[in-house]
């Protein structure tokens, strides 16, 4: 197969296989090789699906010819291994569930299915999503393509250096605090976490519901319109999943966006901010202002205290979340148990790792009787403040962009040592899962060769429009196709 | 148990009237859905081990649930018929806690806004006096799997088939003062939700079920002394026999110098004694929290309108009219009106025999519930339909037979499911109400029996029966008897 | 904020979580250290605000109909379970 056609976005694949210009097949086996040579250097997936892949390809070969199947029939990608996926294993990054072979797949699975989409192989990921680095997987570490000593970000650290390396033209991820956001900033790919209830959250392992949110990670805002609209929608399996019509998001990508109100989070061009990466940030706000659009600074003044707001919430729901991990039904089960007691906590304790067992002991902690109105309560009050916030602003803005990350991807090792400063490299991305807004990052540059994330946040419902902000920007632009060196 | 308590003496009245028992029940009925609460698997009992635990029963990673429907308007329903208020916001809550039957590691109910709030209970007491007892709330749960622990060495088998089972947990406030009282309480709610058609009542098979929560104080005190809380209590007899168990246990521990622990603790019906729970002795810590998985059940007014336009004939309500249309007294009219079955059995008797609405309830409470309670059958079972038995009192009522040949043909009918009249006709138990057959028969006793003739006419009144009943004995008993008196008293006079 | 030894070890037992005694001091300074910086929340006034539950305001639980949906699939549900026997899941024995 003729070198080069990695490089090309996922539209233009769908397009190539319809045209025929390449089969499924073959660009399956094309990224299967890729994903097999990278796995020593990146270490970017924790299963690899030839045979599966394989077999969907050439089915969905015979659609195409037939002129049959979805509107991704034979494109290939990845699923962050979150997503549960009927007979292959489904680890969560944990070794928690090392064997567990899911017999069903997530709502957002059987979507893509339907739209005729190959799956590559499960993701890496953090352990239970838990993570800004990749590094608390039970499988090891993903490394950045741009660079391999450096971290990818995380929890979706697998999906978002497949794609930053041209592993697969898109990856499914998963955002809860800024997990898809995040990743893409720091290896320099599209990440878009669409509003709660957008995308259904069946089948997908939860962490903290109430902040969970299925989205994609892709090379182009183009690319990610294709995808939301295939996978998201209403699931009668979830009660969280709204009931509203999906839009075409590809038909409005083009809009103008001549008197687009743009406000510019005050918040977080902070001290915290790196000025480089201010300066890319800054650079990118004068493109859109090219474009058409107006700035002006907006102040949501509780958005400081999402990161504690969120280390009440989350850890409080994903302690109950993964009480069923328990040796009984599924999982890890420690060896010759004593007693019940002891079958549960060697299980738990073997099979959680550092950070997933510092997270439960949190939420069990700010849910104990006595303290929960000081912790739980109270971070649930705060969140209606910080919701408020960004409801106020929107009543003046279409949009808010800053910084995804205050600084570019760090040193594998560099903060594991301190569970403290690992979440404040989430303190940008936060506020939109505390509110369940529709966020995206884009790539906006480079400093000193790593990529920077420009974050775009938009009231609920408005993918649209997000991604059609984010799409002009990358038709002016182009740090969103570029690749690193070795896998270009 | 320990010698004091085996050789523990019987408490005499005086001695016990120096306390005051305190109770509250907490009533676990199972809804009668088709699905589960949060799932579309069956409830059925007695399926294969887990043939009947889909995912989401399974807590398998990344289900999620969803409402059933019915089960809220279940909770609905029994709200409205014990006036209680319907919260038109209520949230489901997590309750956390590791146990093997539970199998997410956390229960879905409700706790800070249940469906139901404030209501309450009418009972009556053996001595005919009204209670009316609180109840506190009643919220929408999902019961629990069951560890089976027979025939398995050293190891307990799960089954998950009930896990998701959806229950309305009903709490009454701690208004009963007898072990009595609670079994009143507990049977009028189990009438009421039968009535309802929310719960089919079955207590073996674990569909209604309470947790009693007991505790004594020194009579006048004012302060409730420290509870124990019974568990999984699935007959009335074992309500009662539990909480007397209870009540001599503790009043005995405080006498003795000793303090009521707050534990919860498991009646053993082969021992009839309570004792304490090791797998619960640890102050439970279930850090409750609003389910991010579901959303606030939100009721409108219509949807409550509708499910109050639903509603049956309550208990209550029909023993009134049952008092006022068929002038029974209130103990007969509470006595029919215990099940649906029962009362719709009474009034189709009632209306075949429109006159006779007492005799029609004698025979009811009497002989057709002494049979049925022999041979262990229920009232609609279909064993003798009610135009059988109303064809039986309609020939006691003409006066075709007497009451006691009624009962013969009654046993005929149970044994061999003919009609009264079949069997009358064919034993030939028709009452002779023939006025010369039946002077026929007086006059061939009256001339066997001269001596006693004699004697009745000097003055033996007493006689009278005697003469009674050669006649009766004479036509096999069915002579009429209001003809036969009339008819010996002038014969008699000569 | 700083927690006990004591307080890790309930926490960890709460949560059915063993830990190796090493790891005790570990959590302690993590765990203090988490709730110094939630203890930011307490900057907030929050006198008259309502607790957010849930992400979409307005938004109220569907109800489904109730309907039988699925059927028995426990020989495969069961292919993930670590000890199984006539269809029951096995524990060590549970005392009640």
């Amino acid at each position: 197969m003729s070198n080069g056609i990695h490089r090309k976005t996922l539209a233009q694949l769908a397009a190539g296989l319809r045209a025929k210009e390449f089969s499924s097949a073959e660009l399956t086996r094309l990224y299967l090789d890729r994903i097999e040579a990278s796995q020593p250097a990146l270490n970017a997936f924790i299963s690899v699906t030839r045979d599966q892949a394989m077999a969907a390809a050439e089915a969905a070969d015979r659609d195409l010819a037939a002129a049959r199947g979805g509107r991704l029939a034979g494109v290939p990608i990845a699923h962050k291994d979150i997503f549960c996926t009927a007979g292959v294993k489904t680890t969560c990054g944990s070794r928690m569930l090392d064997n567990f072979v899911s017999p069903y797949d997530a709502t957002l699975v059987a979507k893509l299915k339907a739209a005729g989409v190959v799956m590559l192989g499960k993701a890496n990921m953090d352990e239970f999503a838990m993570g800004s680095s990749n590094e608390t997987s039970f499988y090891g570490p993903v490394r950045n393509p741009w660079n391999t000593d450096l971290v990818p970000g995380g929890s979706s650290g697998g999906s978002a250096a497949a794609v930053a390396a041209r592993l697969a033209p898109a990856a499914t991820a998963t955002d809860t605090g800024g997990s898809i956001r995040q990743p893409a900033a720091l290896c320099g790919v599209t990440g878009l976490k669409p509003t709660y209830g957008r995308v259904s959250r069946y089948g997908m392992i939860a962490f903290a519901s109430s902040l969970d949110q299925g989205g994609i990670i892709t090379a182009t805002a183009e690319d990610a319109a294709l995808i939301l609209r295939e996978m998201a929608g209403f699931d009668a399996n979830d009660s969280t999943s709204v009931d509203t019509p999906v839009p075409d998001y590809a038909a409005s990508l083009d809009a103008p966006l001549a008197g687009l109100k743009i406000g510019l989070l005050k918040e977080f061009f902070d001290k915290g901010l790196d000025p480089e990466n201010e300066r890319r940030i800054r650079e990118a706000l004068a493109t859109y202002e090219k474009l058409g659009a107006s700035l002006r600074e907006v102040s949501l003044p509780n958005l400081p205290l999402s990161v504690p707001a969120y280390y009440v919430v989350a850890p409080a729901e994903c302690s109950s979340n993964l009480a069923r991990f328990d040796g009984v039904r599924f999982g890890h089960r420690c060896k010759d148990p004593r007693d019940l007691l002891d079958l549960y906590k060697r299980s738990r304790g073997e099979g959680f790792g550092a950070e997933v067992k510092r997270r439960i002991m949190t939420g069990t902690y700010v849910l104990s009787a006595g303290y929960y109105d000081a912790y739980y309560l109270k971070a649930q009050k705060v969140r209606q403040l910080i919701t408020t916030d960004f409801t106020r602003a929107f009543g003046e803005v279409d949009v808010l962009m800053g910084p995804t990350t205050p600084t570019t991807a760090f040193a594998i090792g560099a903060k594991t040592s301190d569970p403290i400063t690992m979440y404040l490299n989430d303190i940008y991305t936060i506020g939109a899962n505390l509110a369940g807004l529709p966020a995206m990052s884009i790539p906006c540059g480079f400093v000193q060769g790593l990529p920077v994330g420009l974050q775009l946040v938009g009231p609920h419902f408005s993918e649209a429009k997000l991604l059609n902000v984010a799409h002009l920007y990358q038709r002016e632009t182009e740090w969103h196709s570029r690749v690193p060196e070795r896998y270009a | 148990m320990s010698v004091s308590e085996a050789s523990r003496p019987e408490r005499t009245t005086t001695e016990a009237s120096a306390w005051e028992t305190v109770i509250g029940l907490e009533i676990h009925a199972q809804l009668a859905t088709k699905s589960k609460i949060f799932s579309g698997s069956p409830i059925a009992y007695g399926a294969p081990p887990n043939a009947q635990a889909n995912l989401v029963d399974l807590g398998y990673p990344g289900v999620l649930p969803v409402l059933n429907a019915e089960a809220v308007r279940m909770a609905v329903k029994f709200g409205l018929a014990i006036g209680a208020r319907i919260a038109a916001h209520s949230v489901f809550a997590r309750k956390n806690y590791f146990y093997p039957d539970l199998p997410k590691g956390y229960q879905i109910s409700q706790y800070e806004l249940p469906i139901v709030g404030q209501g309450a209970i009418e009972i009556v007491l053996e001595d005919g006096t009204k209670k009316r007892v609180g109840v506190t709330r009643a919220h929408l749960e999902e019961d629990a799997g069951k560890s089976l622990h027979e025939g398995l060495p050293g190891v307990s088998g799960i089954d998950l088939n009930r896990a998701g089972t959806p229950l309305v947990e009903i709490v009454s406030e701690p208004d009963m003062r007898s072990a009595k009282e609670a079994v009143a309480y507990m049977k009028k709610v189990h009438t009421l939700v039968r009535y309802l058609e929310i719960c089919d009542g079955n207590m073996q098979e674990g569909s209604f079920r309470c947790d009693a929560n007991v505790s004594v104080r020194r009579r006048g005190a004012e302060k409730f002394g420290t509870r124990a809380e019974i568990k999984n209590l699935n007959s009335f007899r074992f309500v009662e026999k539990a909480i007397n168990y209870e009540v001599e246990r503790q009043i005995d521990l405080i006498e003795s110098g000793g303090k009521v622990k707050q534990e919860t603790r498991l009646y053993d019906p082969d021992k009839g004694e309570t004792r304490s729970m090791r797998s619960k002795e640890e102050a439970n810590d279930y850090r409750y929290f609003p389910d991010p998985d579901l959303l606030p059940v939100v009721l409108d007014e219509s949807l409550i309108a509708d499910v109050r336009a639903s509603l049956p004939e309550l208990p209550d309500q029909k023993a009134v009219r049952f008092s006022s249309q068929y002038g029974l007294s209130a103990y007969d009219a509470g006595v029919l009106t215990a099940s649906r079955e029962l009362a719709a059995y009474y009034e189709d008797v009632a209306r075949e025999v429109p006159n006779e609405p007492k005799l029609a309830a004698n025979w009811v409470m009497g002989e057709l519930a002494a049979a049925l309670n022999k041979d262990g059958l229920e009232i609609n079972g279909g064993k003798l339909p009610a135009t059988q038995l109303a064809g039986l009192l309609k020939r006691i009522a003409e006066q075709t037979i007497s009451g006691k040949i009624a009962k013969e043909v009654f046993e005929a009918m149970w044994a061999s499911g003919a009609d009264a009249d079949a069997i009358i006709e064919e034993k030939g138990l028709k009452q002779i109400t023939d006025s010369s057959a039946i002077e026929r028969a007086i006059d061939e006793v009256m001339a066997k029996n001269p001596g006693q003739l004699a004697d009745y006419r000097s003055g033996k009144d007493k006689l009278f029966g005697f003469f009674v009943g050669q006649v009766m004995k004479a036509t096999q008993g069915k002579a009429n008897p209001a003809q036969l008196n009339e008819l010996l008293k002038k014969k008699l006079q000569g | 904020m700083s927690l006990t030894r004591e307080q890790i070890e309930n926490i960890a037992h709460l949560a059915r979580l063993e830990l190796q005694p090493h790891e005790v001091p570990v959590y302690q300074e993590s765990l203090s250290r988490i709730l110094d910086l939630v203890g930011e929340l307490d900057r907030a006034d929050t006198a008259s605000v309502a607790p957010m539950a849930h992400p979409l305001p307005g938004l109220s639980q569907r109800l489904r109909a109730d309907a039988i949906t699925e059927q028995d699939h426990h020989e495969l549900y069961q292919q993930n379970a670590p000890q199984v026997a006539a269809g029951l899941y096995l524990v060590p024995k549970v005392i009640e």
